[in-house]
């Protein structure tokens, strides 16, 4: 593989608090590389968008990254401050929100949005930036783009707000796109039409994109390779189809019993036991192990592996191996 | 379509306040009528049964109740208000020769509100844990328990008393143009502006100032402020382009509503300054019972208020597109 | 809510109060225990102005002319005697008129809002409960009267009043004529509040219950749903009291309040103000900071009653 467009190193989030510090995202590496969706699952708590926040230099005080390095195409982007971050957010580095209804500005047409987005990064004139906007309303798929720039907001339904939200994340062509949870607010007959124009805008320009969702379902369609969060950690990477068919993690395989997938025929729905633990009351050992039905001394006693660079697992019995306890 | 539903709402406006105005001509009419008796106040100690009963003919006071009123509403239609019992002069007269002195005075305070007020609200929100931000926000509150002729007596005694520098009272030299006096032109006029303005203007400041600055906070807090953020948007942009705008809504109405008060707590800051405005004028009336100077007061500020409210109301429209559109559609 | 009437033997009702939530916040607010002990001590001052004044300073009789203008802790250049706050042009200590005035100020602030009080209550809790007409004419006065600041509405009526009270009464009837009219710029408020409560309580089940037993339209009312609105109610009070004393001042600063036989701390800052150019300073001074520290403390404890018991209003 080429040098990767985004490579997260050891990436830990802290928040001091009265109680202690917490750590929503707790040493955590993974790489995107050009053209490629990786998926990011987990539930919600587990640290996902509090990454995508980190990379984007948009975590709200008082967190704040205390370990590790982010690199954007080669350049190291973690320690940069103020105007530098600003310049990078839009130009290198996309964002599209959850809710579209609450992301664009509802007294701003919508024109005016993307052409101020154009004009902070591109050295265009006015009239070539207003050009530049109808152009990226009409390739996200919005018909009648060049009268639709002069609509506000509250003019579009949700399924094209959101398609004006990822037109807005790609006007200045940044190298790569954090999607956080684009669907979740969505009608279900919208999901997959965003998903697929997503995928077919990023492929045609070799994005990297970073897909946060909880919905296995829109990574079995969109992702290339997944990341699976829990509890701040890393717990399992891989290519899409091995971890969809073959999770090595018992959390990976617990989320797969959980979601109705069509591959996985008839079977009856698993839930996981228990609930994620808050960040301020962790277990000792694998954060995982009081809900693991392969759960051994060694999990409760010390940390569960790092999962470094690589693929894999971080477990210290990954499946398909382990033999159920009890 | 959306312009149908604009005329309509604005027409539904204009007849409640309308129908404001009615009550309040009502009380403005029976104070008129019957607080104190009009006659005696007009007619000096010689007086006969016959120039009584000459007078409330002339005054129409022996026609019934509701054609009074009805008179009495189109006299003040045609800003008619009778005459009044202390300067003997047609109320109209005088107001027109005092109007030019409060509505400069309420006109810059209220520039000095709008715009101080703004700017510290919008500073105090993005600085929230600043030092400065903090020290303005604690004097603010020390600001809202001031009794305002209490500052007005402080700025009299720090820059008139000790240092010299301003003027204590009056409107300095003015300039008439037309019916219009104004202090605008000369220096001395300028000057004798400059304490009276921030008597007035500074408590309204810091309640656009506290407004300003809570909703700014709810509005940085939005999912929009964030993305424009996360499009690189520069600080400038984000803070004044998209968050001060979205501030404004709310904003308005409450400062709609200031401004008149501005034009009623004219009156302290009138009587403190011996400022020769409306003010000073309604506080005289209170103190000799001058009824239809009172009454006329009530009248005309209750026109300002009303009109203020309508102002305020269109204003929405011009600002926040949602209410422009068919409310039918989306949503 | 506060201590609840239920009927406790044991421990007693003064510790059941002492140890509830309420008196734990405050034991632990210093702004609260210092706004409240200066709004005390003040209290106090005016309750007992005559065993603490040096002389009743509107007794002509009292008065030496020869003590005017005495400076403050300065003997007096004709009699050698000696005034802590100084004394004013007729040579009233200016300690003694101070304490006779926050008598004036204290009893038309709190009577005013009593009024409001009971007023506003007492329309609320009709609008609130009987509904139809009585609710849309108590509250579209309530909206008109809104529209104007409250001062100039207290000055309106005062004027109105003014002309209805005979000549030769308008002095004696000055104090309350200020109080009705402060009262009256004031009543929204609380019954915004009291119908908006009522309104809430009046559909609950023990209201439905009071009503099956035969319980009647008064007797559910005062019995049944005022008790509900109390707290905020007292919260509402305690500002309006703070603005109360300031309109109090204000009016009697303008000359449309306490006449000069019966002045409050608005009309010695009236005095007052006319001898700022000559110089005598104390005579202004000491009633503003009188007035300044009495509106702040119960400003500052209004708002800290409204934070503890946090009855949602705003």
């Amino acid at each position: 593989m080429s040098e990767p467009i985004l490579s997260i190193r050891n990436l830990t989030v802290e928040i001091p608090t009265r109680q202690g510090i917490l750590r929503p995202v707790n040493g955590v590496s993974y790489d995107i590389g050009r053209g490629e969706i990786l998926g990011v699952v987990g539930e919600s708590g587990a640290g996902k968008s509090m990454a995508g926040n980190a990379v984007i230099g948009l975590l709200s005080p008082p967190a704040r990254i205390a370990e590790g390095e982010i690199h954007v195409n080669g350049a190291r982007i973690d320690q940069l401050k103020g105007d530098a971050m600003r310049r990078l957010r839009g130009k290198e580095i996309g964002m599209v929100f959850q809710d579209p209804l609450t992301s664009l500005n509802p007294l701003l047409r919508i024109g005016d949005q993307l052409t101020e987005t154009i004009l902070a990064h591109l050295p265009l004139s006015r009239s070539q930036a207003e050009e530049r906007a109808v152009q990226a309303l009409d390739e996200v798929g919005i018909p009648g783009a060049a009268e639709r720039v002069n609509s506000y907001p509250h003019e579009f339904s949700g399924g094209m707000r959101q398609r004006v939200v990822i037109a807005l994340a790609l006007c200045a062509e940044p190298s790569l796109i954090i999607a956080d949870e684009p669907t979740t607010a969505l009608d279900v007959s919208v999901q997959a039409q965003i998903i697929a124009l997503l995928k077919q805008l990023c492929r045609n320009r070799g994005t990297a994109v970073m897909l946060i969702t909880h919905d296995m379902g829109v990574i079995a369609e969109a992702a290339d390779r997944v990341a699976v969060m829990y509890a701040g950690k890393l717990v399992e990477l891989g290519p899409v189809r091995e971890v969809l068919t073959t999770p090595r993690h018992p959390y990976t395989d617990g989320l797969m019993g959980s979601t109705p997938l069509a591959s996985r025929g008839k079977d009856r729905l698993h839930q996981i036991p228990g609930a994620m633990p808050r960040l301020d009351s962790l277990p000792q050992g694998c954060a995982f192990h009081p809900r693991c039905p392969y759960a051994q001394a060694q999990c409760k006693a010390d940390p569960a592996p790092k999962l470094n660079e690589g693929e894999g697992a971080a477990c210290w019995f990954p499946l398909p191996h382990a033999t159920k306890v009890a | 379509m959306s312009f149908a539903f604009m005329l309509a709402y604005v027409i539904q406006r204009v007849i409640q306040s309308a129908l404001v105005l009615l009550v309040v001509g009502l009380v403005a009419f029976s104070m008129f009528r019957f607080v104190g008796d009009p006659v005696d106040n007009m007619l000096g100690q010689e007086r006969t049964q016959a120039d009584i009963d000459r007078l409330r003919t002339q005054l129409g006071l022996d026609q019934p109740f509701p054609v009074q009123y009805v008179k009495f509403l189109s006299g003040a239609a045609q800003g008619n208000f009778g005459v009044s019992y202390r300067q003997g002069r047609p109320v109209s007269e005088i107001l027109v020769q005092r109007a030019p002195a409060t509505l400069e005075l309420a006109a810059v305070s209220g520039f000095l509100a709008i715009t101080i007020g703004i700017g510290l609200g919008v500073f105090t929100a993005i600085r929230r844990n600043g030092f400065t931000a903090n020290a303005i926000m604690s004097l603010s509150l020390i600001g809202v328990s001031l009794p305002t002729f209490l500052i007005g007596i402080l700025l009299i005694y720090l820059f008139s008393v000790e240092l010299g520098w301003l003027p204590s009272f009056g409107r300095g030299e003015t300039v008439q143009i037309g019916w219009w006096s104004t202090g605008f032109l000369t220096e001395s006029g300028l000057k004798a502006l400059i304490l009276p303005s921030i008597t007035l203007g500074l408590y309204q400041m810091t309640l656009i100032m506290r407004l300003v600055r809570s909703e700014m906070l709810e509005v940085l807090r939005q999912d929009y402020i964030r993305f424009a953020r996360a499009r690189g948007l520069r600080d400038r942009a984000v803070n004044f382009r998209h968050a001060l705008k979205n501030t404004l809504v709310p904003v308005i109405t409450v400062t709609g509503l200031q401004l008149g008060s501005i034009i009623a707590f004219a009156i302290i800051t009138e009587t403190v300054f011996q400022w020769p405005g409306v003010g000073l004028l309604f506080i005289n009336a209170i103190q000799f019972v001058d009824i239809p100077v009172m009454a006329a007061y009530l009248m005309l500020i209750s026109v300002m208020f009303v009109g203020i409210n309508l102002i305020v109301d269109l204003l929405y429209f011009a600002i926040d597109p949602r209410l422009r559109a068919d409310r039918t559609k989306a949503h | 809510m506060t201590d609840s009437p239920l009927p406790v033997k044991d421990p007693s009702r003064l510790s059941l109060w002492w140890q509830s939530d309420f008196m734990y916040a405050f034991k632990r607010s210093p702004v609260a225990i210092s706004s409240f002990c200066v709004a005390a001590l003040l209290v106090l001052a005016a309750v007992c102005a005559p065993l603490i004044a040096t002389h009743d300073p509107f007794d002509p009789a009292t008065l030496n002319l020869m003590n005017g203008f005495s400076a403050p802790m300065t003997p007096n250049a004709f009699t050698g005697e000696t005034f802590w706050l100084g004394t004013d042009d007729q040579g009233r200590d200016v300690f003694s008129t101070i304490l006779y005035g926050l008598r004036i100020s204290l009893f038309v602030g709190a009577a005013a809002v009593l009024f409001a009080m009971v007023l506003g209550i007492t329309l609320g809790l009709l609008a609130g409960y009987v509904g139809g007409w009585t609710e849309t004419i108590i509250m579209r006065v309530a909206d008109v009267q809104l529209t104007f600041p409250a001062i100039l509405v207290a000055m309106l009526i005062f004027g109105i009043a003014k002309g209805i009270t005979p000549v030769e009464y308008r002095d004696q009837m000055a104090i309350w004529v200020l109080i009705i009219a402060i009262g009256l710029s004031d009543w929204v408020q609380f019954a915004r509040v009291v119908r908006g409560a009522t309104l809430v309580e009046k559909n609950k089940e023990y209201v439905q219950a009071a009503r099956l037993i035969g319980r009647t339209s008064p007797a559910i009312m005062l019995k049944h749903i005022l008790p509900n609105v109390l707290s905020p109610v007292l919260v509402i009070a305690t500002i309006s009291l703070a603005l109360a004393i300031i309109a109090e001042a204000t009016l009697s600063f303008l000359g449309v309040g306490a006449p000069p036989t019966q002045p409050s701390l608005g009309t010695l800052i009236r005095i007052g103000q006319g001898f700022l150019f000559s110089g005598e300073w104390w005579i202004l001074l000491f009633p503003a900071v009188t007035l300044l520290t009495l509106a702040l403390s119960v400003n500052l404890l209004g708002d800290w009653l409204r934070d503890a018991l946090n009855p949602r209003l705003r």
